[in-house]
């Protein structure tokens, strides 16, 4: 345990990605898990006597079209954004190494039959099969996650059938095979560690991926519902107001940014690990 | 002295390509308790597809195997795949010859040495379990056994690495240890140290050691039987001594000449 954080001080103090990626998502995190306990205003509070403020000590993001504060409304949109990127992530990553695990390791008909019908599923962009499911389960959040965790699915079982069909043949797991070991503890005790690099770097990139699909597909007007905020919302939104108060569509466009940039400086920093 | 591997008329036979493709025929052998018996011959002779038959991993799809491999009443080449896994690792172990990728790189030696403690005999504590891996790894020689437990492969060179191959190999103390080219990848003085420690196992444990090796001076050093096989086939057989004193088959003699020795300068015979 020792080990692990000495190699983390080390790579936070050499390691210009790793340090930047956990800065910025460390401040990320903050806005989320701050939003949490306290926000200086209800992200639903309408006030029309402060429409469309610039930045101000009252309201530091400046305020929307209806008065509402832009802080209090990137705070819980980040949230809503963070949890449908981390569900996605989550429904990717479990679907896809279980499907790519165990195609990769069997192999033979079934594996042609699977990996055929993820082709397939990979073939669409992942927004328009987002799209598909939505108009088929309806609007609404839960459906969004849904939606893009499916959409997810293909590319991480590629990714994990490539590497276990990579470790299926090495000699550590011929060996492991030789002491009697099952084929479930073979796949999930002795290969999936082996590929916890691969996959935890297409965790990284899936989470990028993932944020930058809700942000557009709530832009569309699919995903979480008004009243509430979500950061791809208030961006389309805040369109028509760009010139008039900037603040509005850059804040939350700025935290978009921050937010794909952390995650993308972080997996660029594991993989140069040093 | 007692029979407990009785090989007869093995027979195995890829279908990769057009034209079915013979690896071993007729392969017989009789192992006796705590017999060592060496396989000896080139590359693609057959003798680790032989004893890959015994140890039960060949079970591709693309292959055809007949003959009987009769250990503890069992035909090994038709029981069904949860019998043989309970002879696997328990039984019946074996060592490759690439002791650098043999181990698995992101787990711990100690895990991996009791692993087939933990699948053969779960009854088995996990204090009982950790305390025979340490007594194993250090009677393979393993100096300072309790810190090699908590390392990883990188950690060690390739001798101590086999060395941890031979103690995962034993650790359930099997009856037949299959040892494929155990030394092939070693410099010259480890394998002498890990010929001495097979010698030692075999000694103390009366295991019955398969040995596969194209090296005919460590095969003299070890085994008290050698086979020795050409293209699939066997083509001498019998005490090592007579063999290694009084070749019969031309191939063998060849073999023997090929051995290197320091005393003769330019031998014709060499070749």
């Amino acid at each position: 345990m020792n080990s692990y954080k000495k190699a983390i001080h080390k790579n936070f103090k050499e390691n210009t990605f790793f340090r930047w990626g956990c800065i910025i998502t460390v401040l990320i995190l903050l806005l989320v898990v701050v939003g949490l306990f306290w926000m200086p205003y209800e992200p639903t509070a309408m006030n029309a006597a402060e429409k469309l403020k610039g930045i101000s000590l009252r309201h530091p993001m400046g305020t929307d079209n209806m008065g509402r504060d832009v802080l209090s409304r990137v705070m819980y949109g980040s949230r809503i954004t963070l949890l449908i990127a981390a569900g996605t992530v989550a429904i990717g990553t479990v679907a896809g190494t279980i499907i790519g695990a165990l195609t990769g390791y069997f192999g033979g008909m079934l594996d042609e039959i699977i990996m055929r019908i993820i082709d397939a599923l990979f073939a669409f962009p992942s927004i328009l099969l987002a799209l598909v499911i939505v108009s088929i389960f309806g609007i609404g959040w839960i459906q969004l996650l849904l939606a893009l965790g499916i959409a997810f699915v293909p590319s991480f079982a590629r990714i994990v059938r490539g590497e276990v069909l990579r470790c299926r043949n090495m000699d550590y797991v011929e060996n492991a095979r030789l002491q009697g070991v099952s084929d479930f503890r073979m796949i999930f005790v002795h290969i999936l560690p082996n590929i916890r690099g691969v996959l935890m770097s297409s965790i990284l990139i899936g989470f990028n991926n993932a944020v930058l699909a809700e942000a557009g597909l709530s832009y569309l007007g699919i995903g979480s519902q008004p009243p509430y905020a979500s950061l791809g919302k208030m961006l389309s939104d805040a369109q028509q107001y760009m010139f008039g108060n900037p603040s509005y569509v850059l804040c939350p466009g700025i935290v978009i940014v921050l937010m794909v940039l952390g995650f993308s400086f972080l997996g660029e920093g594991i993989s140069r690990w040093k | 002295m007692e029979i407990i591997l009785d090989v007869t008329d093995l027979h195995i036979e890829f279908h990769d390509h057009d034209q079915p493709e013979v690896a071993v025929e007729d392969f017989d052998l009789m192992l006796g308790e705590g017999e060592i018996v060496g396989i000896v011959g080139e590359s693609g002779s057959g003798k680790s597809m032989s004893a890959l038959a015994i140890a039960g991993l060949l079970n591709r799809k693309s292959l055809t195997k007949s003959g009987r491999i009769m250990f503890d009443g069992t035909d090994l080449l038709t029981c069904d795949r949860k019998k043989l896994r309970s002879y696997q690792g328990d039984e019946i172990s074996i060592i490759f010859q690439e002791p650098m990728t043999s181990l698995n790189p992101v787990k711990r030696i100690g895990w991996q040495v009791e692993e087939s403690l933990y699948i053969h005999h779960r009854e088995i504590s996990k204090e009982d379990r950790r305390k025979r891996a340490v007594e194993m790894l250090g009677s393979v020689g393993l100096a300072d056994a309790e810190n090699v437990y908590y390392m990883y492969p990188h950690e060690l060179s390739g001798g101590m690495r086999q060395r941890v191959m031979i103690a995962a190999a034993m650790i359930g103390n099997p009856k037949i240890l299959i040892a494929d080219e155990p030394t092939t990848a070693l410099d010259v003085t480890v394998q002498a140290q890990i010929v001495e420690l097979l010698k030692k196992i075999n000694r103390e444990r009366n295991t019955s050691i398969i040995f596969i090796s194209h090296d005919l001076s460590l095969v003299s050093q070890l085994c008290q039987r050698v086979i020795v096989m050409q293209h699939g086939n066997i083509v001498e057989s019998g005490r090592c001594s007579d063999i290694f004193s009084r070749p019969r088959h031309l191939y063998t003699k060849r073999l023997i000449a090929a051995i290197p020795r320091i005393d003769l300068g330019d031998d014709k015979d060499r070749r």
